[in-house]
């Protein structure tokens, strides 16, 4: 298997795929997610993913959590006082529906002092993928689309991608006896079933506003780029592309974001590192401490009797 | 003292996930240093004629490896399956790559283990007449099995520093670079705590000068790891993981004076060899949770994440200014 820690620009061939099928990824523009959760439902329903807790957070509209090993999508949801000046007198706002588009009145009058992120989240399917690196049984594979997915019969739940990945993306599912799949690391698989017969995603397919967007990713990198420059133009400077650069700590990722803040906001790292890439001086330095053990035991021996 | 740092996450929540690893992990990394760490030990005995030492290192190398290899597969979320660990040999994971090492080890520890077992019950005379060749030719094997072991068990004892380090987990990979060198001082210091417990004062000398080696330079690349870790290295000093290593810093320093100074006493050495044993076990169980609490703490992930950030930023900033 050639080794992929330094992030080859197509990580299919790299993996030893020679059919040349462009490499797909999702471009998910959270400046026009609307919070449906349609993706999670969509994504449980079409892998079957199991209920994995009906809780209430307490954090805004967000009450499934985090990703996991059955939650391949995650939709957050983040409420914050807007940079807009309003006034403090005046009638305050009851959010009542009205006629007129929300902020339609002129020089944000209209406007209240909060606005709302919301983002769904998913796998990133890295170019440089830490959990598919450090899978001792070679249960995680890259596909010939360039994406990472876990083979469940495959994987004996040994859970070291777990802490690899640096998104806290991928886990060893938890459960009772008999739920599909327990003990086993589990996480997106960019739907690759779906993508064998030429489908799109089921996240995907069900976004209503196309806030999340399927596609080859050089073209979808296109459009993420097209799209940042337009909202700059239209006044939105805050907004910025994640994980966009194929130069960035996992050599880009398979899946590319638009976001309006900065993306430990939304519970994203800001400067993720594949851990693999320090793995040969890592090796390095254990060889030297396993020579030097054995030296000193050499010398522990060559003392007198006492 | 680190100044508390500002930052922003999602509703205080992780980043990262904790390996969901339980104690069994932390023990195998002790139980594997003992077994590497003895074979070591067993090898030079057998080799310059020291009996006492050679019995119970090689028993503890048999034992460590048994108990670190159960360990191991009960951590499995399908421990059915722990053969598919042998279906690749990744050097990418250091799983692999360990249970590869653990693969070659295993079987020149349990054949010098197994030699010194059949010894022991030959001198009962339990065993049958008709097992006599086999003990003779378990007794003729040692030898090889022992030394290959003992070369093998050096790698055994250093390579769950990488199989740590290779994480996201803040405190185990900023540790990388002295993490090896904790953990083989660990290993040594814990076997040759195992020889003064376990053998005559005639022939301890070599674990006497193992276990002090090991215990000064583990408490020397711990003082070391915890100065370059930066932020990292709080989870270190507080909760379950501060307490840990707090124990083990004192159980390896009093150990290892004690072991100096305990040459003559047999009772002494035993006692030195139990606080440098128990000081080893402390210190992977410190380390261990520490990482688990540098993961569950999205400040050890998002603080120095952003300072990079930062820091790239204003190097670009100066770039473009004339």
């Amino acid at each position: 298997m050639s080794d992929q820690r330094h992030g080859p620009v197509d990580p299919a061939s790299a993996a030893g795929w020679t059919d040349n099928q462009p490499r797909k990824g999702f471009f998910t523009d959270t400046s026009i997610c609307i919070g449906c959760k349609a993706c999670e439902v969509a994504c449980k329903e079409w892998n079957g993913v199991p209920e994995d807790g009906l809780n209430l957070l307490g954090s805004s509209y967000d009450n499934t959590g985090a990703l996991g090993a059955s939650t391949w999508r995650h939709v957050a949801f983040i409420e914050q006082p807007a940079n807009t000046a309003v006034s403090s007198a005046g009638p305050v706002s009851l959010g009542m529906p009205s006629s007129v588009l929300p902020g339609a009145g002129s020089d944000g009058e209209s406007r209240t002092d909060f606005r709302w992120l919301m983002s769904s989240d998913v796998c990133k399917h890295c170019t440089s993928a830490a959990c598919l690196d450090v899978c001792p049984t070679g249960s995680l594979f890259r596909t010939e689309f360039g994406t990472v997915v876990v083979q469940e019969d495959i994987c004996n739940g040994c859970g070291y991608c777990v802490p690899a990945c640096p998104f806290g993306v991928i886990d060893r599912r938890i459960g009772e006896q008999g739920t599909k799949n327990v003990g086993i690391a589990q996480k997106c698989t960019l739907c690759y079933d779906r993508l064998g017969a030429g489908q799109t995603p089921a996240c995907a397919q069900a976004c209503p506003t196309e806030s999340i967007q399927y596609g080859d990713l050089d073209e979808l990198r296109d459009r993420a780029h097209g799209r940042v420059e337009q909202l700059h133009a239209a006044g939105v400077p805050q907004a910025r592309l994640y994980l966009d650069d194929p130069a960035d700590g996992i050599g880009g990722g398979g899946a590319l974001f638009l976001l309006l803040d900065e993306p430990e906001v939304y519970g994203l790292p800001p400067d993720p590192v594949a851990t693999t890439r320090d793995l040969p001086q890592m090796w390095k330095n254990a060889g030297m401490a396993a020579l030097g053990l054995l030296a000193a035991a050499a010398a522990a021996f060559a003392g007198g009797r006492r | 003292m680190v100044p508390d740092a500002e930052f922003t996450s999602y509703y205080g929540r992780p980043v990262l996930k904790a390996a969901p690893w339980s104690t069994d992990i932390p023990a195998y990394l002790f139980l594997g240093g003992v077994a590497g760490g003895s074979s070591l030990l067993a090898a030079g005995a057998d080799l310059t004629n020291r009996p006492s030492l050679r019995r119970v290192a090689r028993l503890g190398a048999l034992t460590g490896i048994t108990l670190s290899f159960g360990a191991l597969v009960h951590d499995l979320g399908k421990p059915s399956r722990f053969v598919n660990m042998l279906r690749v040999a990744k050097l990418t994971s250091p799983m692999s790559t360990g249970t590869w090492i653990l693969t070659a080890y295993g079987p020149g520890a349990g054949l010098a283990g197994g030699a010194e077992i059949a010894t022991l019950l030959g001198g009962t005379g339990l065993l049958p007449r008709w097992t006599r060749p086999l003990a003779r030719l378990l007794d003729a094997l040692a030898r090889p099995a022992g030394i290959g072991a003992a070369v093998l068990g050096s790698a055994v004892a250093s390579y769950t520093a990488v199989l740590l380090s290779d994480t996201a987990t803040p405190s185990w990979h900023e540790a990388h670079r002295e993490l090896p060198f904790v953990f083989v001082g660990s290993a040594a210091s814990a076997s040759g705590g195992l020889g003064l417990l376990g053998a005559s004062l005639a022939d301890s000398g070599p674990a006497r000068r193992l276990a002090v080696t090991g215990a000064l330079v583990e408490l020397a690349a711990e003082h070391r790891m915890e100065q370059s870790l930066g932020l990292a290295a709080e989870p270190l000093r507080e909760g379950v993981a501060g307490k840990f290593m707090r124990a083990s810093k004192i159980l390896t320093g009093c150990g290892a004076l004690l072991a100096l100074a305990a040459r003559r006493s047999r009772l002494a050495s035993a006692a030195s060899g139990a606080a440098l044993l128990a000081g080893s076990a402390c210190t992977r169980f410190g380390i261990f949770e520490a990482g688990q609490a540098s993961a569950r703490d999205p400040k050890y992930t998002i603080v120095p994440q952003r300072e990079r950030v930062e820091a790239r930023r204003r190097a670009d900033a100066a770039k473009l200014r004339p």
